[in-house]
């Protein structure tokens, strides 16, 4: 029997497990998924940072720890400034010769609000001078961790305890901000998008992305099915339904070059993603439109930048180092 | 209905018109209440990207005209400390709510804590007095903030509410004054809306757009607004004028409540959850014949001394209750030098609960 399962697909992964049993996330949670599989792509030689936030809370309840390597958990405005601190230490100390020259992965891994709204001068500063440090945004698309408030990555229309939804109001009023486009736009060598599923793609992101010197990035998306109203078992099919309706392309920026990791010739509508999701229940098929229109529009614009650096460089191929 | 909704009811019935916040535990029921209610009362909600923002915002809005609020917990205070100077020199009324919690740093989120007491009254730099109150009880979370917005407007000065996680996660009900005393600010135009003739007052506060030429600025200015950044006298006479303004008003500002201290032999000094717990205490140990009493605190900064002197000038021995390693109690010794002052600090992340207090009592006067 277990011949037949020679090629079955966990098969595939390594057996390594940085981050364990132990942790309470809720049932269901996307973010401890993608967490599990970011650390099997980076290995045990990693330093994790976290702010504030779910990571922090369901890693380490005490007297557990769901942590198999050193992890720093920091104030909500400063990760990527503390990778900064351990980055610079480190080659100070290789400088002096007290310290061998092994590299080691520095990853901060932040949610949304520690990412893009009160760490976002941090990350910036931090990917402006230059240092050698992975940063993951695993975006749950609000503050989970505090009770639901929302946050510059809620998408619009989603129902928030602080943007909720009622006669007056459709719920968050504003577009989700693009960070991967604001990471991208400093000129880093790696960016890029990811979902825990597609497990494959995640981990080989990780890994492509630590293959870099410099500041990476990386947007992970991960439901929540406490905070999306979901039923918990649809959490994988979620994050698929993201992928497939537009909602959230899976793309890498390679050195300012774009391509695009999963096309499709026609977007599932959106009203598939959205129809399973508690937080978008109050929406009127006219909201559901307005959505549908920006989705396209996103995706038109995603596929043109993927088409203009196709052109411009035909034959690229990854540079590794 | 629970202390944080009441704080954010006190807030619309005092005429709060624009709230700017950040989620943090445990203070978040406040900004989730108004995001639903200020617009109902064509108030701004507004969920800034931090805390630093969300002081800022509510500096820029009080300067617009509008009555502001922000609520937060320790580690989010932290962050406001440079708006707070900022607000304190440039004389911007605004209420800052701290539901406190264990510290430091991230602490234990969602235990109670009254730890930032001494970094509200010091935590800005430079010379400087502000206002802090603390409340006990459902109601005075929707009676103080009342007040707080008062005394923001009267004395143009950030008003700090510091209540505790306890108090703010209370269920009690409470009474809704059908009449309210409102404090309208004075906006009078005016060519000096930072200095006063008298050494110790409130200059009018006319609002953008009103047609003032307005100069706000955190560095030296004189009474028009104009830097003067290396003048000796500039800077001593607005320095002295910001702590005056609060220093000699105290009678009108402070607030305490005296509950069995007129013939008290152990008097009991607390606030906030804290002084619950010690009214408790107070009313078993006259129930055993022990005459004690309590002095509580409703406004903290500016400290009243001569409550204290005048309450405790008869008493054998003062004990001090409080959620924290000792801080208040570093006034009252302060104020009391000449008496037997005993801490009974709280660290634990949770309530102090009435028979720890009896037990340390005992502790001293057996």
């Amino acid at each position: 029997m277990s011949e037949k399962f020679s090629v079955y697909v966990p098969n595939l992964v390594n057996k390594d497990e940085n981050f364990v049993q132990g942790h309470r996330a809720c049932q269901g949670c996307g973010l401890a998924l993608a967490v599990r599989l970011i650390l099997k792509a980076a290995g045990r030689n990693t330093i994790v940072v976290s702010p504030t936030g779910c990571l922090e809370i369901i890693s380490t309840p005490y007297p557990q720890s769901a942590w198999n390597l050193p992890w720093v958990h920091v104030a909500f405005e400063n990760a990527a400034a503390v990778a900064t601190g351990i980055e610079g230490a480190f080659k100070a100390l290789q400088a002096k010769g007290k310290k061998d020259d092994k590299p080691v992965n520095i990853i901060a891994i932040g949610g949304d609000g520690g990412t893009a709204d009160i760490g976002l001068q941090a990350l910036s500063g931090a990917m402006e001078r230059g240092h050698d440090f992975l940063y993951i945004c695993v975006d749950n698309e609000a503050y989970m961790n505090t009770g639901i408030q929302r946050s510059s990555s809620t998408p619009f229309g989603a129902s928030t305890t602080t943007s909720p939804s009622g006669q007056a109001s459709i719920g968050q009023v504003t577009a989700k901000k693009n960070m991967t486009a604001i990471a991208a736009a400093h000129n880093i060598p790696y960016t890029a998008t990811a979902c825990p599923s597609y497990p494959f793609d995640l981990m080989e992101k990780v890994k492509r992305a630590l293959s870099y010197r410099g500041p990476k990035y990386i947007h992970c998306l991960v439901a929540c099915p406490t905070g999306w109203s979901n039923a918990a078992d649809l959490m994988v099919r979620i994050g698929s339904l993201a992928v497939e309706t537009g909602a959230f392309p899976l793309y890498e920026v390679i050195e300012g070059k774009y391509k695009l990791n999963f096309d499709f010739p026609k977007l599932r509508p959106i009203t598939d993603y959205l129809k399973i999701q508690g937080r978008y229940k109050h929406l009127k098929p006219k909201d559901i439109e307005l959505i549908q229109e920006k989705v396209n529009n996103d995706w038109k614009q995603l596929k043109h930048k993927v088409s203009c650096d196709m052109l411009a460089s035909p034959s690229r191929e990854r540079s590794g180092e | 209905m629970q202390g944080n909704i009441a704080c954010a009811e006190g807030a619309l019935a005092a005429g709060c018109q624009y709230y700017a916040g950040y989620p943090i535990t445990p203070s978040s029921e406040i900004m989730e209440h108004l995001s639903n209610r200020l617009p109902e009362v064509n108030g701004v909600f507004m969920q800034m990207e931090d805390e630093i923002a969300s002081i800022c915002s509510m500096i820029g809005a009080s300067w617009a005209g509008a009555k502001a609020m922000t609520a937060t917990s320790g580690p989010g205070f932290s962050l406001m400390l440079e708006g707070l100077g900022y607000a304190l020199m440039t004389e911007t009324p605004c209420v800052i709510v701290n539901i406190q919690r264990a510290g430091p740093a991230t602490g234990q989120a969602t235990r109670p804590g009254q730890s930032d007491i001494m970094q509200a009254r010091w935590g800005a730099h430079g010379d400087y007095r502000i206002i802090g109150l603390s409340p006990w009880s459902v109601q005075e979370m929707y009676d103080l903030t009342i007040k707080a917005f008062n005394l923001a407007e009267q004395y143009r000065v950030p008003v700090i509410l510091l209540a505790d996680e306890v108090v703010g996660h209370l269920k009690e009900s409470f009474i809704i004054k059908p009449e309210l005393e409102i404090f309208i600010r004075d906006s009078t135009m005016t060519d000096k809306p930072f200095g006063t003739e008298q050494d110790d007052g409130v200059p009018p506060m006319p609002a953008f757009g009103q047609g003032a030429k307005l100069l706000v600025t955190g560095s030296t200015h004189n009474q028009f607004g104009i830097r003067k950044v290396a003048d000796p006298k500039v800077q001593d006479i607005l320095v002295n004028r910001l702590c005056n303004k609060i220093d000699r008003h105290k009678k009108e500002i402070c607030e305490t409540e005296s509950y069995l201290t007129d013939d008290a032999e152990y008097l009991f000094v607390s606030f906030g959850i804290s002084a619950r717990s010690a009214y408790a205490v107070v009313k078993q140990l006259r129930n055993q014949g022990i005459k004690a009493g309590l002095l509580r605190y409703k406004t903290i900064w500016p400290f009243d001394e001569d409550e204290l002197k005048q309450t405790a000038q008869n008493c054998k021995m003062i004990f001090v209750p409080e959620m924290n390693r000792g801080q208040l109690v570093l006034e009252i010794q302060r104020v009391l030098c000449d008496k037997q002052v005993i801490s009974i600090p709280k660290t634990q992340g949770e309530a102090i609960y009435p028979s720890e207090i009896s037990n340390e009592f005992k502790k001293y006067t057996t």
